[in-house]
């Protein structure tokens, strides 16, 4: 027996293939592994869309908004201010002040202002838009994974798909009720606003409807505690959760939870400002839309801390105190696609894969041994060489093993030893000519590769496409079998060659054909 | 052990005719049939949800269908056993947009009283998403069809590669028809084996072709018939052997891996038989009827080693400094 080079590749090989392999099957803390797939160990996966055009109309309102600052502070007569889904309008009563609102907006990036006689109308450039919009899904993002760092879940996933879609897995989630908070934990919007009650019309806010309230510049609210109860505000906010800088879990007098939040020193000076001129007024204070209450303001309020009071119990205290610190989502989210699974199920689908996989492979190695031989039994240990390779690989690359992933696998099997039936048919071919057992092997080994090499690349090249266009679960399916192309090659047409070549002198001497390729040779 | 024990050579094409009109017959049932019964395609494609259940003894199918029909979101769901008694699907066309309070948590309230429960799985997919599946699968169907006549073109011939996409299609069209005969669910996973079929449909049929090559180039006939019947003849036993393997595979796929894998255990079950059919019966026919030209081809291959060899010659010219 002599060692060639394709014996020792082959060897290096199986290292390979078993140390990098381990990890994965001991499931050992160290090491890098195979991740399961959600469908295999349960959890939550989400595509979640981002209404990326909300983004542009709050921007609007916030220029609305500091154009209102601005007025006030300068003592510029504005009239009619109001932000629709693409521009704000005002009219300046006074034209001399043209020259100092002029200043203003050239300070203000990205917009484009038209003026005619003293009707102003602003709106957005569309480079700024389309910024504004990649801001915004980025800073959904940012803000998914914040909130669910501070949550406590294991190894959660957020990441951006395509342009506008944002994919969000949940592996940590076991029950229905942690996945209900958890989503609701992801969709809150957490934005903060405080806003001015309309004292000249609030009595009046039950006849109003939206379309006359927007004409006043204001907004109808409703009550977050009692929905039947509405609020007339100014429909431009005097400040937001952008200026927050904390947010805790409080108790008020009652022992109920509520929380307190900070401003940082600019939304203090506008909330000190604020509240100095409108004593006896009310404040409201907004959150996601609904008025959680209006306490009238009986002097200035400096230090900018407010609080929020509901109906809380302390874990939703908690989850919204986490929302409104990690910010406000820029644009509103929605569910795109869902898909849980319990981790029963999960375990179920693990047990049937096994389950098809081992008999898969029992079939497949009997038939071969009773087929083949010795021929047979080389080709089967190519064959186990070949899952350990794909196992290494896909632990090296950190893959994720999902359902249809296994289904490749299964399916590689029958699919790894066509490689060494192509060449053990050749070698009999070979051998019933009457060829040499060396040569008819060599023949055999040098004739099929062409016709491995061809189809493989085929293969490979549809399971590229099958990975670059399909989703989530198919792209492991691609996975799983490209890498096993690639070992069978490896395995087949080197390995398989070597392990021949090592024993070829005893072949030639033992000259038993049914033992070692499962035939029968006519005597020449 | 050996099933194909003499070297024998088949007429195969001599049977040509009586296979193109059982082909022909399948290939063109198999589009009336999907024309005229479709396919039930799964929520991946249409949008919808799907909410799995497990109850701790037999469900009560009618008390869930009863409690359901109160809500406008499942007007037109169905419920089906899945698998065990215990356990069954429910399917509507519905789905919802926000994350808090999602069509999950309105089927865990609406079910509240049908028994000991539990939700083993929820599939929601929105109509945008199903768009873009339908987009993404049929975009990369045909590039791989484009791929496959590239590659095929290249490395054999373009009536090589015409005959192997027909192939290709033959294959997929008589599995696919009876995906919609037995009215599988055609899914995301149906798409992986439609895929899966063109990449083993192709596979085979290349063994195949290799062969035909091989004897274009190291003999002198000029029969191209006797060529593809001699080819087809050897590669026979290769051919029955590795589909044997497969369908192995595919079959312990079908029978232990669940209804949840039905939509891609069962085309590959039907594509395995098909492929194997089609690389013995109708891929090595159909180049025959394209007018393939062994002379014609011989002289390209001879131009080639010529060219190469001028090349070459040329190359250890220039490296000598003579040119």
């Amino acid at each position: 027996m002599k060692l060639n080079y394709r014996v020792v590749l082959l060897i290096i090989a199986t290292i390979f293939g078993i140390i990098f392999s381990l990890p994965s099957l001991t499931q050992s803390e160290r090491g890098a592994k195979v991740t399961l797939g959600l469908d295999l160990q349960g959890g939550l996966h989400m595509l979640l869309g981002v209404k990326t055009e909300e983004a542009v109309t709050s921007q609007l309102k916030s220029i609305a908004s500091g154009v209102s600052r601005f007025a006030e502070k300068n003592d510029i007569m504005i009239d009619g201010l109001n932000a629709s889904s693409d521009t704000v309008t005002f009219e300046l009563l006074d034209n001399d002040d043209a020259v100092l609102l002029d200043g203003y907006f050239k300070k203000v990036e990205g917009t484009v202002v038209r003026a005619s006689g003293g009707s102003y109308s602003i709106t957005m450039t569309p480079v700024a838009v389309e910024k504004l919009k990649v801001q915004a899904v980025d800073q959904a993002i940012e803000t998914i994974r914040n909130r669910l760092d501070q949550f406590g879940l294991a190894e959660p996933t957020v990441a951006k798909q395509g342009v506008d879609k944002i994919l969000v897995e949940l592996p940590g989630i076991k029950t229905q009720e942690e996945e209900q908070r958890a989503r609701e934990l992801i969709s809150r919007a957490a934005k903060l606003e405080l806003m001015a009650v309309d004292e000249d019309r609030a009595m009046r806010v039950n006849e109003l409807g939206d379309a006359e309230a927007m004409g006043y510049g204001d907004k109808i609210l409703e009550d977050a505690l009692q929905p039947k109860v509405k609020h007339l505000v100014r429909e431009i906010p005097i400040l937001d959760g952008t200026m927050l800088t904390n947010a805790q879990v409080g108790y008020d007098q009652n022992n109920n939870p509520t929380i307190n939040f900070t401003l940082n020193s600019e939304g203090a000076q506008i909330f000190g400002d604020f509240t100095a001129k409108s004593v006896g007024k009310r404040l409201a204070i907004v959150l996601d839309g609904k008025v959680y209450s209006s306490p009238v303001i009986n002097e200035r309020i400096g230090g900018g801390s407010g609080q929020i009071s509901g109906n809380y119990t302390t874990a939703e205290a908690n989850d919204l105190a986490i929302a409104l610190r990690s910010g406000a989502l820029l644009a509103p989210i929605y569910m795109m696609e869902k898909r849980s699974v319990g981790p029963s199920l999960g375990a179920d689908s693990i047990r049937a894969s096994l389950l098809a996989l081992v008999s898969g492979f029992g079939l497949v190695i009997l038939f071969m041994m009773f087929y083949y031989g010795l021929a047979g039994v080389i080709a089967n240990l190519a064959v186990v060489i070949n899952l350990f390779i794909i196992l290494a690989l896909m632990s090296l690359m950190g893959a994720t093993l999902t359902l249809p992933g296994m289904a490749g696998i299964v399916l590689h099997i029958g699919l790894a030893v066509d490689a060494n039936i192509i060449i053990n048919e050749r070698i009999r071919e070979g051998l019933r000519a009457g060829v040499p057992t060396r040569r008819a092997i060599a023949e055999g080994y040098s004739k099929a590769m062409r016709a491995i090499l061809d189809s493989n690349v085929t293969q490979i090249l549809a399971c590229t496409i099958l990975y670059v266009y399909g989703t989530g679960a198919i792209k492991g399916f691609a996975v799983t079998l490209s890498m096993g192309l690639l070992a069978s090659m490896l395995t087949a047409i080197v390995g398989s060659y070597g392990i021949y070549l090592l024993f070829m002198d005893r072949i030639e001497k033992n000259k038993n054909y049914t033992l070692w390729f499962g035939m029968t040779r006519k005597a020449k | 052990m050996e099933l194909f024990k003499e070297d024998k050579i088949y007429n195969f094409l001599g049977k040509g005719k009586i296979f193109f009109l059982a082909s022909f017959v399948l290939f063109f049932l198999a589009i009336a049939l999907i024309s005229v019964k479709g396919f039930s395609f799964g929520i991946d494609f249409t949008g919808g949800t799907v909410v799995q259940v497990k109850y701790s003894g037999a469900a009560p199918i009618e008390k869930i269908r009863e409690s359901l029909k109160k809500n406008e979101l499942f007007a037109h769901a169905t419920v089906t056993e899945f698998g065990s008694p215990q356990e069954v699907v429910i399917k509507t066309p519905a789905s919802t947009m926000g994350l808090s309070n999602d069509i999950g948590d309105t089927t865990k309230k609406i079910l509240t009283g049908t028994g000991d429960f539990e939700i083993r799985r929820v599939d929601m997919v929105g109509p945008k998403v199903g768009d873009e599946l339908r987009v993404k699968g049929l975009t990369a169907f045909l590039l791989t069809l484009l791929a496959i006549m590239a590659t095929v073109t290249f490395r054999y011939e373009w009536r090589f590669a015409l005959a192997a996409i027909i192939a290709i299609v033959h294959d997929i069209v008589i599995t696919f028809g009876f995906v919609s005969y037995f009215e599988v669910d055609f899914n995301i996973e149906s798409v992986a084996a439609l895929l899966m079929i063109l990449g083993y449909s192709i596979h085979d049929t290349i063994i195949v072709y290799d062969r035909i090559r091989e004897h274009i180039e190291e003999s002198k006939n000029t029969d191209f018939v006797m060529i593809v019947n001699e080819a087809v003849s050897r590669t026979q036993s290769r051919t029955t052997l590795t589909s044997l393997t497969v369908f192995f595979v595919v079959l312990t796929l079908f029978v232990f891996g669940g209804d949840i894998m039905m939509g891609f255990s069962f085309p590959m079950l039907i594509g395995v038989i098909v492929g194997t059919y089609s690389s013995i019966f109708v891929a090595a026919q159909l180049v025959v009827w394209t007018g393939f030209n062994v002379a014609g081809y011989r002289q390209m291959l001879a131009e080639k080693v010529k060219n190469r060899a001028e090349k070459e010659k040329m190359r250890a010219q220039f490296e000598q400094g003579i040119v």
